[in-house]
């Protein structure tokens, strides 16, 4: 990948986690501690200010560098979350990934966020949208096909019960709302699907 | 100094400070101790890196027993540690207790010259389950 492309991802992250901070924010005022948008706009944000610096790595170093910055700067635990995807993905990917390549290391990566998290999915987590984009690219699904499958499966999360994280404390009152993690991983699965698409 | 050293990590600052002054009442500076809380922004929220520099701050050779709040401050103390790497991370382990009991207890079993096992071990039993 060439550092521009890598740079482009970046900046279409973090546009995407900017310009939905308020609902992100307000996703996690109705079942969280309502920081979810404001610290993952400070990570990205920080992220992109490094974007040029972390684009000239070779593509495995330039994700963990990504991922480290996300753990140092989100402020929640969402920092480690993403961060460990990030880390994970950088960990398992060979330089030049093909689309086998990168569905191994995003499976192993979803493996890292769960022992994280000491989650599963199932639970009203991140892991619900990172699970069937997955399977979608295993199955060879289109960029805009895996996009869509990520935006179903944040709102399939909407009936569920929250059994990790804050919003577990609410019990039975978190079923009716969409998880605010699953939400910005489904943004973020768009953003990066379309811009790849977009350098295709 | 030899004992056990004690990190008190709550998304309150103000719970943090509090609780490392409980702290210091019963084991004076028979314990290393460091405390952190708040985002780093201003915030509510914790911080890798703050937990971190908690972590050096207390650190000593019998090892380290790092006491949480809620489920980001066990989840980044978690990410802290493993950034802080091996060797040193062997000797560091995130309780699963009440903060303020917990550090209390466990400070005050670690300036009787306890290891790190018996630290812990006396934090967990705080816990139901």
């Amino acid at each position: 990948m060439a550092a521009s492309d890598f740079s482009s991802l970046i900046a279409a992250a973090a546009d995407t986690i900017a310009a939905h901070a308020e609902e992100l924010t307000a996703l996690d005022q109705a079942i969280g501690d309502g920081d979810h948008g404001l610290n993952m706009k400070r990570g990205f944000e920080a992220v992109r200010a490094e974007a040029d610096a972390f684009a000239a790595k070779p593509l495995p170093d330039a994700l963990k560098a990504v991922g480290t910055k996300l753990v140092m700067t989100v402020g929640g635990a969402s920092g480690p979350l993403f961060g460990t995807l990030f880390m994970a993905l950088g960990k398992e990917l060979p330089a030049a990934p093909d689309r086998d390549g990168l569905t191994a290391a995003l499976g192993k990566a979803i493996e890292a966020v769960a022992a994280r998290g000491k989650s599963q999915p199932g639970q009203k987590t991140m892991l619900d949208v990172l699970q069937p984009v997955y399977e979608a690219l295993a199955q060879g699904r289109t960029g805009k096909e895996i996009a869509n499958a990520a935006d179903k499966a944040a709102d399939a999360t909407v009936p569920m019960k929250a059994l990790r994280g804050r919003a577990s404390f609410l019990g039975d009152r978190s079923i009716g709302h969409m998880d605010a993690g699953a939400r910005s991983t489904a943004l973020l699965v768009r953003a990066i699907a379309e811009a790849v698409e977009d350098h295709q | 100094m030899s004992n056990v050293g004690i990190v008190i990590v709550s998304h309150s600052p103000l719970v943090a400070e509090g609780t490392a002054d409980m702290v210091r009442q019963m084991v004076g500076d028979e314990v290393p101790l460091a405390w952190c809380g708040g985002n780093g922004h201003g915030g509510l929220g914790t911080s890798v890196e703050a937990i971190m520099g908690a972590i050096e701050k207390a650190w000593s050779e019998a090892g380290v027993a790092i006491l949480v709040d809620l489920g980001g401050a066990e989840t980044n103390s978690e990410m802290a540690v493993e950034m802080i790497g091996e060797p040193r991370s062997h000797k560091i382990v995130v309780c699963n207790a009440p903060i303020v009991e917990g550090a209390v207890m466990a400070a005050t079993e670690a300036s009787g010259g306890a290891s790190l096992k018996e630290v812990v071990a006396t934090a967990h039993e705080l816990s139901p389950s």
